[in-house]
């Protein structure tokens, strides 16, 4: 993360530089830190919400009888921590947030799964945690709702008639994801 | 079936708040303090989405995003994506807002039942801002060695382009 930072950085003082957007970028810096605070403000409701919803859930045997339901499926992408039941309870809420289309859910119930995931390798991201991300970032999206809203406005009189192609193309980025996580596991040397 | 889909929050969390009822759970106290760990977790995401958006930010406004466009336009026209949705996949994994911004103009500039509107349309629902994913997991659980997360994480943006234009070939 540190290269990709510091990479962003430089790239973007270059880019200015050659492009002539040089003021554009250092408005944009403190723009962006700004943006930062303003967007964990308005994620704070939603985090908590669900973080509190999460723990009834546990208390209630709901979240361990939702991961004995997943563990099929989760013991094999997070081998690592098939035994561990209070991760496998995180991450089987996180999974079904995803299949259920709520992506404001499924991030604190997944920062969850990542927290607990840390106690073993404070600092480091294990498989588990990459395979976590991996995951989320390309996570299945049953009911586009946002961009059918868009289409809508364009003009279009069957805003939904894409889901198919949705459904496709995001099943498909999940399988190459875990196929790369999977194989990078192996051969990731740091 | 619509009005099933805005309940569903609603009902989700009634269902739990019930079923908690029924398993003698103090499900009011529960709430409240699964609600003040969300509010810890918050403060440690707040440092690293400053440092990334500071970042993204930057690069928006740099043009390097256009510069990049430009030099990968006919690489991508190759492979059969539509060379104008290049400026969308991009920015996608940086900017949630961004990208909408980008997909919402080449839909309603091309049409939206157009092979590039309904491209752009299937590359935002299929695929995720990824970095600002990275940075709220990574910062929550306080990861400072990401290891190969970001390159997986792009195989699968990379993945979902390249399908969403092939499927919109192939189902329209």
């Amino acid at each position: 993360m540190a290269a990709i930072w510091t990479g962003m950085v430089l790239i973007s003082i270059l880019c200015g530089l050659a492009t002539g957007n040089g003021g554009a970028v250092g408005a944009a810096a403190l723009e962006g830190a700004g943006a930062a605070v303003d967007l964990c403000l308005a994620m704070a409701g939603v985090l908590c919400l669900w973080m509190g919803v999460m723990e009834i859930m546990k208390r209630s045997g709901l979240s361990a009888g939702l991961s004995r339901l997943l563990r099929p499926l989760l013991a094999r992408l997070y081998p690592e921590f098939a035994g561990d039941k209070e991760v496998m309870d995180s991450v089987s809420a996180n999974v079904s947030a995803n299949l259920l289309g709520l992506g404001n859910a499924a991030t604190p119930l997944g920062i969850q799964a990542a927290r607990k995931m840390r106690r073993r390798t404070p600092g480091v991201a294990c498989d588990g945690m990459c395979m976590l991300v991996v995951c989320n970032t390309a996570s299945i999206q049953l009911i586009p709702t946002t961009v059918a809203g868009v289409r809508l406005a364009a003009g279009c009189a069957t805003p939904f008639d894409i889901l198919p192609a949705v459904w496709l193309a995001s099943a498909l980025s999940v399988c190459v994801g875990i196929a790369a996580a999977k194989l990078l596991a192996r051969v990731w040397r740091d | 079936m619509s009005t099933f889909f805005t309940m569903l929050v609603p009902i989700i969390i009634g269902a739990v708040a019930l079923w908690g009822m029924v398993r003698k759970v103090d499900v009011y106290s529960a709430l409240i303090a699964g609600a003040e760990e969300g509010l810890g977790v918050l403060i440690r995401i707040v440092p690293a989405l400053v440092g990334l958006l500071t970042a993204v930010y930057m690069l928006r406004a740099s043009g390097a995003l256009e510069l990049a466009a430009q030099a990968l336009a006919p690489l991508l026209n190759a492979v059969g994506i539509p060379p104008e949705t290049v400026a969308l996949m991009l920015v996608r994994p940086v900017s949630g807002s961004a990208a909408l911004g980008v997909g919402s103009e080449l839909i309603a500039t091309y049409g939206p039942d157009s092979t590039i509107g309904r491209t752009a349309a299937v590359m935002l629902g299929s695929t995720e801002t990824t970095f600002y994913t990275i940075a709220v997991y990574f910062g929550a659980a306080g990861i400072v060695k990401t290891r190969y997360a970001v390159p997986a994480a792009l195989c699968a943006d990379l993945a979902g382009f390249l399908a969403a234009a092939w499927a919109v070939r192939l189902l329209f």
